[in-house]
């Protein structure tokens, strides 16, 4: 099982404040493209999908090619209209999912 | 008619070594499937130049991590947005490389990534706003040690 996602974003914001998430999720990337010491191609397995939802609304999504460093780190903004939670969510080749969950709150 | 002196000689074949070099390394060729991608993406509409600013560094000693950065301008409003973002790098084995997807809940079209490229080559960025227009970016990247393995 692959370690926890990184995650980093302000804890609170002002309303309708624009604030910046990075994230980091440990991932070989497997291109696919590589060779091992037989010869043999090592089979492609990479995260080919990364997705933000805020409250159940989508934020940023993106679809990775092979030509994604490994351990992928992705940046991207979100605006705070209201208090909620962020849920991200990474799929994997062979389709197992690594999610991960942020609240942050409004300024009082 | 005079003889060709050792100096004039020299100048000479440099500059023959310069016109024989110059022309390969100015235009990296597009070996891969890039056209393939932009043609669906793009819907054969050719998109126009600016908004796009890319910013990834113009010479990459490590082809397996190139920090890339992309902001498009644009007021991000339900009305008026960015809705996808294709990257290509032209000189790949596979051209594609991300394809961003924003909405008016991101308050800005700006996001940055890590990118792997095999050899020096253009990264292509297309942008594809809610009105449906187009714009593109390109940037050429320099590579010191390809990102793609042996």
């Amino acid at each position: 099982m692959a370690d926890k996602p990184r995650i980093k974003l302000p804890k609170e914001a002002a309303k309708g404040e624009i604030i910046q998430i990075k994230t980091l999720v440990s991932h070989v990337m497997e291109s696919g493209q590589r060779k091992d010491a037989q010869g043999k191609t090592i089979p492609r397995k990479i995260i080919n999908k990364f997705a933000c939802e805020f409250n159940g609304k989508p934020v940023f999504a993106c679809a990775l090619e092979p030509a994604i460093s490994a351990n992928p780190y992705i940046q991207f903004d979100a605006k705070i209209d209201e208090a909620g939670t962020f849920k991200f969510a990474w799929t994997d080749d062979d389709g197992t999912v690594i999610t991960a969950e942020e609240k942050i709150a409004l300024k009082a | 008619m005079k003889a060709i002196n050792r100096r004039q000689a020299f100048a000479l074949g440099g500059g023959f070594v310069m016109l024989t070099v110059l022309p390969m390394a100015a235009d990296a060729e597009v070996t891969n499937d890039a056209a393939t991608w932009i043609e669906k993406f793009t819907g054969g509409k050719k998109p126009a130049k600016g908004k796009i600013s890319l910013d990834l560094p113009e010479i990459a000693e490590n082809g397996n991590t190139v920090p890339l950065s992309i902001n498009i301008e644009s007021p991000m409003t339900v009305d008026s947005h960015v809705k996808e973002v294709m990257i290509l790098a032209d000189g790949n084995p596979n051209a594609g490389v991300a394809t961003l997807s924003f909405t008016p809940l991101s308050g800005k079209a700006e996001a940055s990534i890590r990118i792997r490229l095999a050899a020096t080559q253009n990264v292509v960025a297309i942008a594809k706003m809610s009105d449906r227009s187009l714009f593109s970016e390109q940037k050429t990247v320099k590579v010191t040690i390809g990102g793609c393995g042996g």
